[in-house]
């Protein structure tokens, strides 16, 4: 499991710092920040699988505008959205952006950790699928030679 | 409305519809009537006094040419031609043949001695000098006589014409047909109840009247009601009928010649086209009584069924407001509560996760902290499941209408607040109207409005200063100032103060819903609050409340 690598972002930090520490525990690389344009500065330098993004944060970006940013960014790392209040409007249109799914807080961590692993099958099948691809456009033109690093993306 | 109002509303329509279309049927119809009867009234006297000079001039024609063929007669013969009887006879048949209507001719001396006679009664060598008209005739020479009985005994009159032949004189003298002169006079009458005939000028019959009196009788008029030519006057007879008396005198001879006419059978044209009217007058009151009643009706129906439906519409209207509202609020609710519940879920869980290290399966107690923490998830589990469920259901929050005391509310919630406002050393005077009443509202929610501007403004001024609340009565609303001397609102975000979730205070202390909350139970009650605030000078909330009077118990 350690292949992965997971971002939670939420302004709360007593939340933020346990779940960082009980995935952690259970030797998922987790890292946590309390907003989004925290998580959009990490992410230019780290590369992530999954993010788990609050919806709700006052002050600064909400939880839609930085989903928005990180599809953007990053089309293929797969967003989970926690949600405080059980708006369906919210959630919905973060589906609609491309979130993977979304679970109403307070939310047990195994609930958590199905919906994690779901993401990362999503994510490695996804992977596999452009490997693929791209050994098959090597057959097709052969000579053309990738970037190692960038084929982890 | 209440069904009353609607009542009244109904019978404002009739009354004014009623009154608006009476008015003038009624005024034309009376108009109409009283030119009419006027008109007709004037006809039928018009008409009877024409009959009346008309038939005054015949009789006049009459007894002119009886007089005249009478004084030619006189004129053209000697005393001692006419006394003879032979000739006077043939006279006599020549005035009948000429002219008519004479019953008898006699000559007298200027002895009053009869002495020669042609007719059918014994009156020849009678002396007539102690007669009225044998005084009359010698001095005026010409003399036609009232009725009167004479040697006869029948009611008769006569002409009488005097001849002066050297130094004597003597009389023609001839009595006029009665039934003649009876049917000449009534020729004029007219109708079932119409009548004709002359009275003297001491109102005797001169003729015989048709109902009620024979000549020579009194006729109970008194011909000095007419005047002169020909008039007319109205009088009530013994049965109490109205009758129309025309009068014209003649010319020459002291008779009134009268017509009369029972003014009800006169009239009965008359009375036939009133009745007419009236029954047209009454059948258009009791269309027109029908038709309002019915319209109005109708429209006061159509008009419920209007208000009714509009009702229903508002309270659908206010009903899913309301519910948006809840939804909007219990999704604030929620997000309040979960978070700090996804906090405990996840410190309990890092707990359970640290008791599975090594260190403490030793301990004794691992058990019973393993069981407390299950606990505290559960309960968790609990809460959210209350909190979930709070998202898809809206309570139904009706205000309550009690009596309010809106100066005893500001007072109370002053106080409440007295302890918070001390420690930041925040001044709160209040300036309440004496005029306030007491009115039909919610209490405890209009409490909440005033304990949540209050709180806001001691949150505004933070430390050291003061707040103004104030009541008066301004336009039938209650006008309730809550004023401070804090940092003010700056303009833009002055319209947003009344948004749900809009909240400047950190995280944690305001969830953004009092203004907003407050603005909804003002609005419920029919009032609004403003805002006035300028940076740096404060602001001031105005709560308009309407003065909805409680219903008497």
């Amino acid at each position: 499991m350690d292949y992965f690598r997971v971002l939670v972002v939420d302004d709360e930090e007593d939340f933020l710092e346990t779940l960082v520490n009980r995935l952690n525990k259970r030797s998922i690389d987790t890292t946590g920040v309390q907003s989004g344009e925290d998580a959009l500065a990490l992410m230019e330098e780290k590369l992530f699988d999954v993010v788990i993004l609050d919806i709700k944060m006052p002050g600064g970006m909400d939880g839609i505008e930085t989903l928005r940013e990180i599809k953007k960014m990053r089309p293929l790392t797969e967003v989970i959205l926690l949600t405080g209040h059980g708006s369906m409007e919210t959630s919905i249109e973060g589906m609609k952006l491309g979130a993977f799914d979304y679970l109403l807080k307070p939310v047990k961590l195994e609930d958590l950790l199905v919906k994690l692993a779901e993401a990362f099958e999503k994510k490695d099948s996804q992977d596999q699928k452009i490997r693929s691809a791209k050994i098959k456009e090597l057959l097709r033109f052969p000579g053309r030679v990738f970037d190692q690093e960038k084929e982890e993306d | 409305m209440k069904s009353s109002l609607y009542t009244s509303l109904q019978r404002k329509i009739i009354t004014i519809t009623l009154v608006v279309s009476f008015a003038p049927l009624l005024a034309l119809g009376g108009t109409i009537y009283y030119q009419f009867a006027r008109m007709y009234r004037e006809k039928i006297e018009e008409q009877i006094q024409y009959r009346a000079r008309a038939q005054a001039d015949a009789v006049e024609v009459f007894l002119k040419e009886r007089t005249a063929i009478l004084a030619a007669m006189a004129d053209t013969h000697s005393f001692r031609e006419i006394t003879d009887e032979k000739q006077l006879a043939r006279v006599f048949s020549v005035m009948n043949t000429r002219a008519g209507a004479f019953v008898d001719l006699g000559v007298i001396d200027q002895a009053g001695q009869h002495l020669s006679y042609v007719g059918p009664y014994d009156l020849k060598n009678l002396n007539y000098y102690q007669q009225p008209w044998f005084g009359e005739v010698m001095s005026k020479g010409l003399y036609i006589s009232d009725v009167y009985m004479g040697f006869r005994q029948i009611p008769h009159f006569i002409i009488a014409v005097r001849r002066q032949e050297g130094n004597q004189s003597w009389i023609l003298r001839a009595t006029i047909d009665s039934d003649v002169f009876q049917h000449l006079v009534r020729s004029a009458q007219l109708g079932r109840s119409g009548d004709a005939f002359i009275v003297n000028s001491k109102g005797v019959y001169q003729t015989r009247a048709r109902f009620n009196g024979k000549a020579l009788s009194e006729s109970g008029i008194n011909p000095n009601l007419f005047g002169r030519g020909t008039t007319m006057i109205t009088r009530e007879d013994e049965s109490g009928d109205r009758a129309l008396y025309a009068g014209s005198w003649l010319n020459g001879k002291n008779w009134l010649l009268v017509i009369s006419q029972n003014a009800s059978e006169e009239m009965s044209g008359l009375l036939a086209t009133r009745n007419a009217e009236i029954g047209i007058i009454i059948a258009g009151i009791l269309a027109i009584v029908l038709a309002t009643v019915f319209t109005a009706r109708m429209t006061v129906s159509r008009l419920r069924e209007a208000d009714e439906r509009m009702n229903q519409l508002n309270a659908q209207l206010i009903q899913s407001d309301k519910l948006a509202a809840l939804g909007k609020m219990a999704a604030g609710v929620a997000h309040e509560i979960n978070n700090p519940l996804a906090v405990i879920l996840e410190k309990t869980g890092w707990m359970e996760d640290l008791l599975s290290d090594e260190d403490f399966q030793e301990s004794e107690s691992l058990k019973e902290y393993r069981a407390s923490l299950k606990k505290i998830e559960e309960h968790v589990e609990r809460a959210r499941k209350v909190v979930h469920g709070m998202l898809g259901y809206a309570r139904k929050m009706e205000p309550r209408m009690e009596d309010v005391d809106v100066n005893y509310t500001i007072l109370q919630t002053v106080a409440m607040l007295d302890n918070y406002s001390r420690i930041n050393n925040i001044d709160i005077s209040t300036k309440l109207s004496d005029e306030i009443p007491i009115i039909a509202g919610d209490q405890s929610q209009l409490q909440q409005v005033f304990l949540n501007l209050i709180t806001n403004a001691i949150d505004a001024v933070g430390r050291d200063g003061r707040i103004d609340v104030t009541s008066r009565v301004e336009d039938a609303m209650i006008h309730v100032d809550v004023k401070d001397d804090g940092p003010g609102i700056p303009e833009d975000r002055q319209r947003k103060v009344f948004d749900p979730f809009y909240t400047t205070k950190e995280t944690g202390r305001g969830t953004g819903l009092g203004l907003w909350v407050s603005y909804d139970i003002i609005q419920k009650m029919g009032g609004t609050i403003r805002l006035e605030s300028k940076p740096g000078e404060g602001s001031t909330f105005t709560v308009y409340i309407p003065v909805l009077l409680p219903e008497k118990k």
